[in-house]
């Protein structure tokens, strides 16, 4: 196929591949798909496909009582379905009115900064298992989840789908053996990220592979509305928990990590000091929680008045937020749940193109989506 | 010494001999052992669970036809390296100077197309 | 321990006896050598097979080890058997030819690339007689019958009508004779201290200290080269599973499959087998017999590989290529020109005090040849825009266009 141009240079004439990246491909993270269009190794189309996991949670809930939604929400982004759980119940307060005491208050937001870190710890470990590094940090990472399940699993039973929160408060107060069991993983846990950092944050490969690629300046990330550790990799000090806080989010003393360039590699350190920041606001909730109700006096079957209402959260992929319109009856409305991992995909496209095979996989793992989230 | 080479490389063909019945005796054996079920879903090509799009022998651009001069060049000037790397000691001064100075241009190739940037993957 | 030495020669010896007593007299003697050539054939065959089954094994509970779990612990005591299972369990899984396959060159890979590394073990040699053939140009041999699995990689990959294959196979023409070069040349400091491409020379050669001393830096450059040559981490781009699925073997399934891991494993052995004959003075060593002396060498460097494995992140494409041609070969050359300059210099063997000192002039030019090594910088590239690739955005979501 060798033709001589009127320039008199010899080229060979080469195609363009189409290739399903997804949905059933190893680092996809679920039931994603992207067709992609490569010139040689070179992304130059990318269009996202979804809808693969799609069970109508928004439907569903329509269907179903205040508090029996609260199931459907742990099967959102099922990596933290406290955050979850806590962002629906958080609407569903404000709609029907309910101040839950402060204790339950605390105890959510224990649980929420715990769900942050092993959220981030698989979001980590599966983006380094994206870069080819063969599972070791990922398996590290997992024994740290594991730890955190296993305190879950003291208080509400469950490991994955906890539906542990409560329009009012939170279901069962915490066991006695909770609190020892706590205070041993948050003496633990820096000395675990400094592990990962040892590990990681100055592996050569590692930087090499991400530092410069795919940069996302802040202002096309405020553009596409993108939230959570990305927009913070950005250079924005967005973070729900100081700009519009919730909960007791006001009573603790915590910063937030924000990024320099934007790039793969600042995504990476954001999630890792995210997970320092969690740790000592656990350890300032720990200290300050008082004893007290677990749970506000409110009725199983909640009959809202006629309204609406939205309320977000800064959960571990970003602003996770409900709107929730009820009509008097028992079940909602209409229930629109803004997910983060849906929302951040949107600047997809304009990230990967350009960049090689191996970087699509990088690029599209720091975005740390989870598939129960993008498809609801 | 020819005789001890040809009893040298009996022994490499009969090793290639035996190595390509050992692999043939293997998929034997799984013949035998193995089920067999066709169905057509199982032929279909693997894109992920998608039916696959587009031509499968396309012309991939992979931007190593540089590459594949430059490996040409080298390897075959390693081959004229490994010869003399035997006997330089035994064959004077001459010798080594002259190959000193074939790395040396060789070396100079090597800066150049650098320089020109021909080993830059783009 | 004499016993110990004599075990094998005393074995050979007694099943020649045994064999010449129990055939009748009309038999001539050659009959016996053609029966004891052919088991050592088959030793030799069949030894890639037992050690690679050991190396899974021990590769899987190492990294177990690294990752933090245990590894296989039920197959058997200690799951030593899990390989046996392995193999058992691929010997009986369904061969799969998918649709559109060139049938032949589809079949006749797996062939193409196992047994070129089975011919290595006939070179290598395992202690001071114990090898099958003694070619003297043995080490180039290796190299050069290696290469060719390079061929059987196109031609599974080309074969298998699958994306994905396609970009592995092309991955692997572009890394695998990229990494020749530099591979051939650290080889080159080794023949220039020897003065020969004997393997079983080389090793004698090494019979009072072992090379590696006095070629840190072709062993360095040595060992790199061969991880790429054997995709190993961190260049194992030909088969990244994060990225190209299983690469080249994505449509391979049954024994098929198993004949490509095997020849992958087989050739990590042998490869190991010859870092050790290289530079660790192969078969020699204190207390042992040398077959064992060679396979603790064995093990030591392929537990190497699967530390390195545990540890590292995958390199770019681009990046594999830069290291090679913009960091080895270079280094390669200077190493050549070292060795030869010291070589010609100190006729009469080299002196012990040189190690430390190319101990220091290697790590001096890693770390120079570092610097000028630029991972990054790698832009992105521009792609174009126009009524073209409208076209080919607004083709119709989902679903293939069939």
């Amino acid at each position: 196929m060798v033709k001589t141009n009127g320039d008199a240079k010899l080229t060979l004439k080469t195609e363009e591949v189409m290739v399903n990246i997804g949905p059933q491909h190893p680092s996809t993270h679920g039931v994603f798909r992207m067709r992609v269009t490569f010139d040689g190794e070179v992304v130059t189309e990318l269009e996202p496909i979804f809808g693969y996991l799609h069970r109508g949670s928004e439907k569903l809930a329509e269907e179903r009582t205040y508090t029996q939604v609260i199931t459907l929400t742990d099967r959102l982004d099922y990596l933290a379905s406290m955050s979850n759980n806590l962002a629906y119940v958080l609407a569903a307060e404000k709609l029907a009115g309910i101040q839950p005491p402060e204790r339950a208050m605390y105890i959510r937001v224990i649980m929420a900064e715990l769900m942050r870190i092993a959220s981030h710890c698989m979001g980590l470990g599966f983006f380094i298992n994206d870069l080819g590094a063969l599972a070791t940090p990922l398996m590290y990472m997992f024994r740290e989840r594991e730890k955190i399940l296993d305190l879950f699993e003291l208080v509400c039973g469950a490991r994955i789908t906890f539906s542990y929160m409560r329009i009012g408060g939170v279901s069962g107060d915490l066991p006695e053996e909770f609190m020892p069991a706590l205070v041993k993983f948050i003496n633990e846990m820096p000395g675990y990220i400094d592990e990962y950092e040892a590990l990681l944050r100055e592996n050569e490969i590692l930087i090499s592979r991400t530092k410069d690629i795919a940069i996302l300046t802040a202002e096309k990330a405020i553009n596409a509305s993108v939230t959570g550790p990305m927009l913070r990799a950005s250079g924005v000090p967005w973070d729900l928990r100081k700009s519009d806080p919730y909960e007791v989010y006001d009573r603790f003393d915590f910063d937030i990590p924000v990024g320099s360039t934007g790039d793969t590699y600042d995504r990476f350190l954001v999630r890792l000091e995210e997970m320092r920041e969690s740790v000592l606001i656990v350890k300032q909730a720990m200290e300050q929680i008082p004893s007290g109700p677990f749970r506000a006096l409110a009725p199983a079957l909640i009959h809202p008045p006629v309204g609406e209402a939205y309320a977000h959260v800064e959960a571990p992929k970003g602003e996770l937020g409900f709107y929730l319109v009820s009509d008097n009856s028992i079940a909602p409305y209409r229930c629109k749940i803004r997910a983060p991992s849906f929302i951040n995909l949107t600047v997809l496209r304009d990230l990967i193109i350009g960049w090689k095979l191996a970087d699509l996989v990088v690029i599209f793992g720091s975005f740390d989506i989870n598939m129960g989230e993008v498809d609801r | 010494m020819p005789e001890q080479y040809s009893l040298e490389y009996t022994a490499v063909l009969i090793i290639t001999i035996a190595g390509i019945g050992m692999v043939l005796a293997a998929f034997f054996a799984s013949m035998i052992l193995a089920p067999r079920s066709k169905s057509e879903a199982k032929q279909i090509p693997y894109e992920c669970g998608i039916p696959p799009t587009g031509q499968f022998w396309a012309q991939l651009h992979l931007r190593y036809y540089i590459f594949a001069i430059l490996f040409l060049i080298f390897d075959i000037e390693a081959i004229f390296l490994f010869p003399w790397a035997i006997i330089f000691r035994s064959s004077g001064a001459v010798i080594f100077y002259e190959m000193v100075l074939f790395i040396a241009i060789l070396f100079f190739g090597l800066v150049y197309s650098w320089k020109k940037g021909a080993l830059r993957w783009r | 321990m004499d016993w110990f030495y004599e075990l094998w020669p005393k074995l050979g010896e007694a099943f020649r006896g045994w064999l010449e007593s129990a055939l009748p007299d009309s038999i001539e003697g050659w009959v016996i050598y053609l029966v004891l050539g052919l088991l050592s054939m088959l030793v030799i065959v069949n030894l890639p097979i037992v050690g690679v089954m050991a190396m899974i094994y021990m590769e899987r509970r190492l990294l177990g080890r690294f990752q933090n779990r245990l590894g296989p612990n039920r197959v058997g005591p200690f799951g030593i058997l899990q390989p046996v299972a392995d193999a058992i369990k691929i010997m009986t899984k369904e061969d799969i030819v998918p649709n559109g396959v060139d049938r032949i060159v589809f079949n006749i890979a797996p062939i193409v690339m196992l047994t070129p590394i089975l011919l290595m073990f006939a070179v290598i040699p395992y202690g001071g007689d114990t090898f099958l053939t003694n070619l003297n140009v043995g080490i180039l041999f290796i190299v050069a019958i290696t290469a060719v699995d390079t061929i059987a990689i196109f031609m599974a990959g080309w074969s298998s009508n699958n994306k994905y294959a396609l970009f592995g196979a092309m991955r692997a023409v572009a890394q695998l004779v990229s990494y020749e070069i530099p591979l051939l040349i650290a080889i080159l400091g080794v023949v220039v201290i020897t003065g020969t491409m004997n393997l079983n020379e080389i090793v004698a050669h090494q019979s009072s200290l072992p090379l590696i001393l006095f070629q840190p830096l072709g062993f360095v450059i040595f060992f790199v080269a061969i991880s790429a040559e054997l995709n190993r981490s961190p260049f194992d781009l030909l088969e990244a599973d994060s990225e190209i699925i299983a690469g080249f073997h994505t449509e391979y399934s049954g024994m098929k499959f198993g004949m490509f891991q095997l020849a992958e494993f087989a050739a990590l052995m042998g490869y190991s087998a010859v870092i050790a004959t290289l530079y660790l003075s192969g078969w020699e060593g204190p207390g042992l017999p040398g077959y064992l002396w060679l396979f603790v060498k064995v093990f030591f460097i392929f537990g190497i590989f699967v530390w390195t494995r545990a540890t590292l992140p995958r390199l770019r494409i681009d990046q594999v290529m830069a290291l090679a041609w913009k960091f080895l070969l270079p280094l390669s050359f200077l190493n050549v020109a070292i060795t030869a300059v010291e070589v010609v210099v100190w006729e009469n063997g080299l002196p012990e005090w040189l190690i430390p000192v190319n101990i220091v002039i290697g790590a001096g030019l890693v770390a120079i040849m570092h610097r000028g090594l630029n991972f990054q910088g790698q832009t992105r590239q521009v792609v174009p825009s126009g009524p073209e690739r409208l076209a080919a955005i607004n083709r119709p979501v989902g679903g293939g266009t069939e």
